[in-house]
C-alpha cells in the first residue's frame, strides 16, 4: 500500500547543479599537471619529490587540522591544490623538510586556523610561499638551470633577476621563456603549460576570464607605458600562473564581476611596481597576497545593481 | 506579419539564469482525463488574498461548479465544488505554498457528476468590462502559472496606470512540466480566445504570445491558428531560448521588452500585464460559456510508472492522481507540488491539488550535504534579480535580517536558480525564506 510508505520532504529546489566544491577542486588539480609535467621535464626528480612532499603533507596536516577541531576530513582535493600550488612556485631544489615546513604552514596556519575552506583570507598556498621566503631566504632564492634528469644542479640566474643572461635575439628569448627552458621555479617557467591548464578551466567554466584579462592586460600595458618590454614580463616569472591559478582563487577574490577586475588590475599594478622598483626581482606572490588583503573591503562597497533598482540619476 | 524573434536573458551582454536538463518526460503525451474522484477536497484560500467563508455546511448536498466559497473582498475569488455529491466534513490543511493553516470543506462525490447550469454567452462583443471581470471572479479564476493571483484584480489596473502591452505567458521554463505546453496544443483556440478578452479589457497596444524554442510543435500550432482565426496582425509571437527561469514575469519583461520591474513593484507599474496560457483558456470557458475554474491540466511526472497530463478535478486528493499514473516507483519516497525548482515537497498524500497546482512530481529524496560558501560567485551569476545570494545567507546565518532587508531581500521570488548551481549545496532559498518570514513577524509587532 502506498500509504504506508515513508513519505520525505526537503526544501526546494529539488535539482541540484552536481559541480560540488570537490569535483572542481579536482578539476584544477588536473589542470595543474600540465605545469607541473613542465617543471618535472625541466627539473627532473627533485621537483617531482618537491611535488609529492608538497601535496602529501598539505593533505596530512589537513587530516590532522580537522581531527584538532573535530571536524569532519572530506578528501575534497582542496588540500591537494593547495600542496600542487606551493609546490609550483617553489624553486627547483628546495630541501625536501623545508617543503614540509611550508605546506604544514599553508594548511595548518594560513588556511585551517582561520576556519577552513571558505573562510581564509590569503590564498594558502602563496601565504605558505611568502612565509618560506621570510624562513629561508637564501634556498627560496637558488635556481638551478633546467637541466632534466641530469644529475647536477647548475645554479643560474632567473630572468627576471639582474645577472641573468639571455639570448641577444628577441625572438629566441620569447621563445625559450614561452616553452619553459629557463630557470625558475618548478611550475611558472613554461607559459605554454600553464596557458594549457589555464584554457582548460577556462572552458570548463570553472574561473573567470576577467582575472587573467585583468590581471595580465594590466602588467602589459603598464610595463609598455614604462618602456619595458612587455612581451617578457607577460611570460617571465609567476604571472602565468598566478593569473590563471592564484588571482582565480574563489575564496580570496572578490565575488562579483567588477570587484574581480578591480582585484586584478590593483595586482598587475603592484607586480609592476615591485618588479621595477622594489628590493625583489618578483611581486606576483606579495602583489596577491595585498589584494587578497583588500578583499573583504572591496566586497563590502562594490555591489550588483539589483533588478529593477533605478541607477542615480534615471528617472 | 508574424516574426520568429529569439530573445536569451543577458545583462549587458552577459548571461544569467541557469540552462537546466529539462526532462520533460511527458511532452508527447496527450492529455487525458482523470477519473472521478470519490471524494475532493476544497480549501477556502487557494488564492493570494481573502480567505473565502464556506456558503454551504456539513450534509449540504451540492452539484459540480456551485459556488461553495466566497469573499466580499476584491483581492479574492470564490471557490466552487468540483463534483457532485455531500459535504461531509471540513478540515485543516496546511497550505503548500505558504504553510499557513487554511480551512477545507471535504465533498464525497455522489457519483452522479450533475453540474449547474452555465450561464453561456456567444456575444462577448456586447459585453461590457465590468461584467467580463465579474464572470472571471464568479468562476474563481487566478494565475495559473503557481502564483495564484486573482486574475480579474490583474485585469483592473489602476485608471493612471496606462498598459500598454500583454505577455501571454507559454514559456513553462521549469523541468518536467507540461501542463501549459499541452493546453496550447489541445485547446489553442480557447486559449487564443481568452486572450481575445484579455485585449478587449485591458485594450493594449501590443499583445506578445512568448513560447519558449524547447516547444516547437506549440509555437508552430499557435501560429497556424493565429493565421487561421485571422489574428496575426493582432499578436506577435516570441520565441525564447529555454533558460530558466525565463517564465517569470519580472526576467520575462526584460527579456521581450527591456523593461525593469521597479524593486516593490507590480508589471503594471511598466504598463505591462502577464499572463498564463492555462488563465487565458480558463478565462475564455468563463466568460463564453460561464464555466466555473473546477479542472485544470496537472502534469503527474518523475518517478511513478507512467507519467502523464492529466485533466483533474481540484482538490483531488495526490494519492489518487499518482495511483492513476501507476504508483510510486520503489525508490520515490518524495513528492513535490510544483516542478523541481519552486514546487514544495508535501507531507501528506491525501493532501489534494488546488487551483495553483501544475505539476506533481514523485522522486527520490536526496540528502543536502550542506558546506561552507567557497565565494565561487555562481549564485550571483545565476540570479534573474540580479541579487547576492550568498551575501544574504550570510546575514540570515548571523541573525543580521535588517541588512537582508537593506540588501533587497523582498525581490527573491525564490526561483532557486542560486542553490541549483551552488557548488557547496547550500539550500539558499531555505535560508531566504526564513529571513522573510522572520521580517514579516518583527514587521507585524512593530
Amino acid at each position: 500500500m502506498m500509504g504506508e510508505k515513508r513519505i520525505l520532504i526537503s526544501p526546494g529546489p529539488h535539482l541540484w547543479s552536481g559541480l560540488s566544491v570537490s569535483k572542481i577542486m579536482y578539476l584544477v588539480a588536473l589542470a595543474l599537471i600540465f605545469p607541473s609535467a613542465a617543471g618535472v621535464y625541466f627539473f627532473g626528480y627533485h621537483a617531482l619529490s618537491v611535488i609529492a612532499t608538497s601535496i602529501a603533507t598539505a593533505v596530512l596536516t589537513e587530516y590532522i587540522a580537522k581531527r584538532l577541531r573535530k571536524r569532519p576530513f572530506i578528501m575534497d582535493w582542496s588540500a591537494v591544490v593547495t600542496g600542487l600550488l606551493l609546490a609550483l612556485i617553489l624553486p627547483p631544489m628546495t630541501p625536501l623538510w623545508m617543503v614540509v615546513i611550508g605546506s604544514a604552514f599553508s594548511i595548518g596556519i594560513v588556511k585551517e586556523a582561520f576556519g577552513g575552506l571558505g573562510h581564509n583570507i590569503f590564498n594558502p598556498a602563496l601565504a605558505g610561499r611568502a612565509f618560506m621566503a621570510a624562513c629561508f631566504p637564501a634556498e627560496m632564492t637558488t635556481w638551478v638551470l633546467p637541466m632534466g634528469f641530469a644529475a647536477d644542479a647548475v645554479t643560474c640566474a632567473t630572468p627576471l633577476n639582474e645577472g641573468f643572461v639571455g639570448p641577444i635575439d628577441k625572438l629566441s628569448l620569447y621563445r625559450m621563456l614561452f616553452m619553459g627552458n629557463v630557470g625558475g621555479s618548478i611550475g611558472e617557467t613554461s607559459a605554454l603549460l600553464i596557458l594549457v591548464g589555464g584554457l582548460l578551466l577556462l572552458a570548463l567554466g570553472i574561473i573567470n576570464w576577467r582575472n587573467p584579462v585583468a590581471y595580465i592586460g594590466t602588467v602589459a600595458l603598464l610595463t609598455f607605458a614604462l618602456g619595458q618590454d612587455f612581451i617578457f614580463h607577460i611570460l617571465a616569472g609567476g604571472l602565468m600562473l598566478g593569473a590563471f591559478f592564484m588571482a582565480t582563487d574563489y575564496v580570496t577574490s572578490p565575488i562579483t564581476n567588477k570587484g574581480r577586475i578591480i582585484f586584478c588590475v590593483g595586482a598587475g599594478i603592484l607586480t609592476v611596481i615591485i618588479r621595477l622598483f622594489g628590493g625583489m626581482p618578483e611581486g606576483v606572490c606579495f602583489s596577491i597576497l595585498f589584494m587578497n588583503a583588500i578583499t573583504p573591503l572591496i566586497d563590502r562597497y562594490v555591489k550588483v545593481r539589483p533588478y529593477g533598482l533605478k541607477k542615480a540619476g534615471e528617472k | 506579419m508574424i516574426n520568429k524573434v529569439h530573445i536569451s536573458l543577458k545583462r549587458r551582454g552577459a548571461p544569467y539564469g541557469v540552462k537546466l536538463t529539462e526532462s520533460k518526460l511527458t511532452a508527447a503525451s496527450p492529455i487525458e482525463r482523470a477519473p472521478l474522484p470519490e471524494k475532493v477536497i476544497i480549501a477556502l484560500h487557494q488564492n493570494i488574498g481573502a480567505p473565502c467563508k464556506p456558503l454551504v455546511k456539513r450534509g449540504d448536498k451540492v452539484l459540480a461548479g456551485q459556488k461553495i466559497g466566497d469573499s466580499e473582498k476584491f483581492v479574492s475569488v470564490p471557490v466552487h465544488a468540483t463534483v457532485s455529491g455531500e459535504i461531509s466534513s471540513t478540515t485543516t490543511l496546511v497550505h503548500p505554498a505558504t504553510g499557513q493553516l487554511v480551512e477545507a470543506l471535504v465533498l464525497t462525490s455522489d457519483g452522479m457528476d450533475k453540474w449547474v447550469d452555465f450561464e453561456a454567452r456567444d456575444d462577448i462583443d456586447m459585453l461590457s468590462v465590468e461584467e467580463i471581470l465579474r464572470r472571471i471572479r464568479e468562476a474563481g479564476i487566478v494565475g495559473l502559472g503557481g502564483a495564484a493571483f486573482p486574475t480579474h484584480v490583474k485585469l483592473s489596473p489602476p485608471k493612471d496606470k496606462k498598459i500598454d502591452t500583454v505577455i501571454l505567458n507559454g514559456c513553462e521554463c521549469e523541468p518536467y512540466i507540461t501542463s501549459d505546453h499541452k493546453v496550447m496544443l489541445e485547446y489553442g483556440k480557447e486559449v487564443l480566445s481568452g486572450l481575445n478578452i484579455i485585449r478587449k479589457v485591458l485594450s493594449p497596444d501590443n499583445v506578445y504570445i512568448a513560447i519558449e524554442d524547447n516547444k516547437e510543435d506549440a509555437i508552430e500550432h499557435m501560429r497556424e491558428l493565429l493565421a487561421s482565426m485571422g489574428l496575426d496582425g493582432n499578436y506577435e509571437m516570441i520565441t525564447l531560448r529555454s533558460k530558466y527561469p525565463m517564465g517569470a514575469e519580472k526576467t520575462l519583461i526584460k527579456s521581450i521588452l527591456g523593461r525593469e520591474v521597479p524593486i516593490g513593484g507590480l508589471p503594471l507599474d511598466v504598463g505591462v500585464v502577464v499572463h498564463n496560457v492555462s488563465t487565458a483558456k480558463a478565462i475564455h470557458d468563463a466568460v463564453f460559456e460561464g464555466r466555473p475554474f473546477v479542472e485544470r491540466v496537472i502534469t503527474i511526472t518523475g518517478a511513478v510508472e507512467h507519467p502523464k497530463n492529466l485533466l483533474v478535478r481540484l482538490g483531488t486528493p495526490l494519492r489518487d492522481l499518482i495511483q492513476n499514473c501507476g504508483g510510486m516507483d520503489g525508490e520515490a519516497d518524495e513528492i513535490i507540488l510544483g516542478g523541481p525548482m519552486m514546487g514544495i515537497s508535501q507531507f501528506d498524500l491525501d493532501f489534494p491539488v488546488i487551483k495553483g497546482t501544475n505539476c506533481v512530481l514523485v522522486k527520490k529524496n536526496v540528502p543536502i550535504n550542506e558546506r561552507d560558501c567557497i565565494s565561487c560567485g555562481r549564485c550571483l551569476e545565476a540570479c534573474p534579480m540580479h541579487l547576492m545570494p550568498t551575501i544574504l545567507v550570510r546575514y540570515v546565518k548571523a541573525g543580521r535580517y535588517d541588512a537582508c532587508k537593506e540588501a533587497y531581500i523582498d525581490d527573491c521570488f525564490e526561483c532557486g536558480a542560486c542553490a541549483y548551481t551552488c557548488p557547496a549545496n547550500i539550500p539558499i532559498v531555505q535560508y531566504i525564506k526564513v529571513a522573510k518570514s522572520e521580517l514579516i513577524k518583527r514587521a507585524a509587532k512593530k
